[in-house]
């Protein structure tokens, strides 16, 4: 009879509490020892995993971020707490591997996914206003494609070790994180790299960070949080649902941010971000697009992998690789600006993305 | 007549879109909606609340839903 309660997360109190907690885990995070204004990031801790497992070699941005596997499964423990873990995918996998990519070059042009612009800004950096504006104009040029009919097609059920294999990547990166934990001064430990300084040495110990991960994957697997989505909804159809989360989300990292002394408001020198406004805008309209294809932030996608939507597994896998890409050719920026090939991975994304936008849609 | 709206293995905001279109094209007050995840279910629920449609939520087996929806 469980079934037939009502799912409390998923109401308007429930998703402003979801964004709440988020917000506060957020900013004790920071505190215990997470890089600022990127207590969590996604978009930043694929990069990290990435790094940590030797995809790319930047080495400030190396650590096996243990929040990331702690959405998955902690995603994953809700679904199938309440039965709604339901292997499915073949909804043009290709594709969604390929926005996963682009997905992540965006962001790392920016300097961060959506629950990172909503952390900068919480934390006074100006900077992620011109994101946040680039986010916003991405999704609604998604929301153009959508009027048109696109669709990337109808998923099918699929095995139940489809569905299990993005949790069990999880696992094991958890096994690996456990048997090679960090050495102080080391560069690397077993198979795992580590980073001796930058965002990458900055990190909460083990347990808080899993156990963050783990109780947010839950709550937002319950609820459906989703930064890409609550922009869409309220543009496609004026439906505040999701976007009162992102607010929750926006006003508690503030509130805690002020009282813990971490807001610093201004647009110079803000912690791992640049000013060059046209690239932070440019990089999150090209991100907020690839979103809004793939049908939701990088976050909905680690937690719609917990429930066995291996479609948004190709997404998460091909997010690392974008960031493999993004750091060996230079196109991820640094605190200095956008890497040298940068202006060049936003044009082609770009291109692909409209060309993925235009033979997707139906009308 | 009653209309019917299969949505099942679309992702959103698919589902939601067509149910608004359906919903919006005046040749049916009745309207019944497939979707297979409960994601959609409570999204499409409250799209048609929104449009002011009554809704009713039946489950189906393996996780799919059935939306009966009527204009009131």
């Amino acid at each position: 009879m469980s079934q037939k309660l009502k799912n409390v997360f998923a109401t308007t109190g429930g998703i402003i509490a979801v964004g709440t907690i988020i917000g506060v885990a957020a900013a004790l995070l920071q505190q215990a020892g997470n890089p600022a204004n990127m207590a969590i990031c996604v978009a930043c801790f694929g990069r990290d995993i990435a790094g940590a497992i030797g995809l790319h070699r930047a080495a400030v941005v190396q650590y096996l971020r243990p929040e990331i596997l702690g959405f998955v499964l902690g995603s994953f423990g809700a679904a199938l707490m309440v039965k709604e873990f339901k292997p499915s995918g073949g909804s043009s996998p290709l594709i969604r591997f390929v926005l996963g990519i682009i997905a992540m070059i965006g962001a790392l042009v920016f300097l961060g996914c959506p629950w990172r612009v909503i952390l900068r800004l919480a934390g006074g950096d100006g900077n992620a206003l011109f994101g946040l504006a680039g986010l916003v104009t991405g999704v609604w040029i998604g929301t153009l494609f959508f009027k048109q009919g696109f669709t990337l097609g109808r998923s099918q059920p699929q095995s139940v070790s489809a569905g299990l294999m993005l949790p069990l990547i999880m696992v094991g990166l958890l096994v690996l994180r456990v048997l090679f934990p960090p050495i102080p001064g080391e560069a690397q430990s077993g198979v795992l790299w580590y980073s001796l300084q930058g965002p990458g040495s900055s990190f909460a110990p083990l347990g808080i960070s899993l156990a963050a991960g783990l109780g947010i994957g839950f709550l937002a697997q319950r609820s459906r949080f989703c930064t890409m989505g609550a922009i869409r909804d309220v543009l496609l159809f004026n439906q505040w649902y999701l976007m009162f989360g992102f607010l929750a989300l926006l006003v508690s990292a503030l509130g805690v941010n002020i009282i813990l002394g971490q807001f610093h408001p201004g647009f110079e020198a803000q912690p791992i971000a640049h000013t060059m406004w046209f690239w932070n805008f440019s990089g999150m309209l090209m991100a907020g697009l690839a979103f809004a294809l793939a049908g939701g932030c990088p976050g909905r996608q680690l937690f719609m992998s917990g429930e066995g939507n291996s479609a948004a597994g190709l997404f998460v896998l091909g997010s690392l690789v974008g960031a493999a890409l993004a750091h060996n050719f230079g196109l991820a920026s640094t605190a200095q600006g956008i890497g040298p090939h940068g202006m060049a991975a936003v044009i082609i994304g770009m291109i692909i993305l409209l060309g993925i936008g235009v033979t997707h849609c139906k009308k | 007549m009653q209309h019917t709206l299969d949505a099942r293995g679309l992702s959103c905001p698919q589902p939601v879109l067509l149910a608004i279109q359906a919903m919006r094209s005046a040749e049916s007050e009745d309207l019944k909606i497939l979707v297979d995840n409960e994601a959609s279910q409570e999204n499409v629920a409250r799209a048609a609340v929104s449009q002011g449609w009554s809704v009713q939520v039946q489950a189906v087996a393996n996780g799919e839903y059935t939306l009966t929806c009527k204009k009131s």
